[in-house]
């Protein structure tokens, strides 16, 4: 088990690591502003940035196993909810409940 | 130079009035960070990691999907060169970020600070998006704020209770694919016309997850770079694509 020095290094080095990618690019990016290019990437990075994170949350999703059915009935859930009510909060967590429903009793082990 | 209306400047003036908006705009997907960090919490209490943990990785990292990942290599006390190398990887998206966080808007040197360290999925999704376009930087900042403390209480919350939920109760860890999901359908609504960005940035996705599936991030963000670049220079300059254009455009990508 990890000691308590070893837990605050490893904290202090992801958080330096993951805020310099944040920052840095601002200072270069602020000669770039007026660039046709940038404006055309910036408008449509964020819509595909979003698609891109959600199926990387998918990839080990167990497509020919029988425990792969509660992510997808949550999935399901989610997304009906969210079409329908518009929701994030309710689709998230009514997508959450499905999932944690199905995952600790039908599908357990 | 733009001219802001008169109402607008003095609503930015007023911090108030800022804050309570931004409470308002973290009310949706903001929220649900709660239920998240819940999760996160739950995760690092049952990995066996002390409480504070879940404190100090959402106060400090504050990146959602490496906090998960950060927690299993704290468990195996993994040299701190992987755990650089790794937030490195997963976290490289962010530098595409720049592109459009509306940075400029943010006020102060500590306001951009904040506003950068700051600068998660959901924020970016949230700042980005159609309503966002009126937003004062004071308003993005509290949205910020509002959104980590969710984020933060949620998992010290999580870890406090974890040891009270039995190691059976799985599946709470689908919150985040449930983040992501509504996010995205938020943000392909808004490019309604659109269709070859989410057509192109699927594929990206879906060939990096083949080829590459160690690097998936790392390789779908810069194949959909590459995509939309390529698509910047076969599209006509100087005029809107409506939805017709744009599936002419994307057989063509």
């Amino acid at each position: 088990m990890p000691d308590t020095r070893y837990l605050l290094s490893a904290v202090a080095v992801s958080a330096a690591v993951t805020w310099a990618l944040r920052a840095l690019p601002f200072t270069v990016l602020a000669s770039l502003r007026a660039s046709r290019t940038v404006r055309y990437l910036g408008a449509r990075m964020p819509a595909g940035v979003m698609v891109i994170l959600f199926v990387y949350c998918l990839r080990d999703l167990p497509l020919t196993q029988a425990r792969g059915i509660a992510p997808l009935a949550a999935l399901a859930a989610t997304v009906g909810l969210h079409l329908w009510r518009r929701n994030a909060l309710l689709s998230i967590v009514g997508g959450t409940v499905v999932s944690v429903a199905l995952a600790s009793t039908l599908f357990a082990g | 130079m733009h001219t802001l209306p008169v109402a607008a400047v003095a609503e930015t003036s007023r911090p108030v009035p800022q804050a309570l908006a931004a409470l308002r705009d973290s009310a949706s997907v903001g929220l649900g960070l709660l239920p998240l960090g819940l999760a996160f919490g739950v995760v690092i209490t049952h990995a066996g990691l002390p409480w504070w943990c879940a404190s100090l990785f959402t106060a400090v990292v504050y990146a959602g999907s490496f906090e998960f990942l950060l927690v299993g290599l704290t468990v195996a006390v993994t040299p701190l060169a992987t755990v650089a190398l790794t937030a490195f990887l997963v976290n490289v998206r962010h530098v595409f970020y720049a592109l459009s966080f509306p940075l400029d808007r943010v006020p102060g040197r500590l306001g951009k600070a904040y506003g950068t360290f700051a600068l998660t999925d959901e924020a970016y999704a949230l700042t980005t998006g159609d309503r966002a376009r009126s937003w004062s930087g004071a308003r993005i900042l509290w949205l910020q704020l509002f959104m980590q403390l969710y984020w933060v209480g949620g998992a010290t919350a999580g870890a406090l209770l974890g040891s009270v939920v039995p190691d059976r109760v799985t599946g709470l860890d689908f919150a985040m694919t449930a983040l992501f999901a509504v996010l995205a359908l938020d943000a392909v609504r808004d490019r309604r016309g659109d269709l070859p960005t989410p057509v192109l940035a699927l594929l990206s996705a879906l060939v990096a997850r083949v080829v590459l599936p160690g690097q998936l991030l790392l390789a779908a963000f810069t194949l959909f770079t590459v995509a939309l670049l390529v698509r910047s220079r076969v599209e006509p300059d100087r005029r809107r694509t409506g939805p017709d254009r744009s599936r002419e455009e994307e057989s063509r990508a």
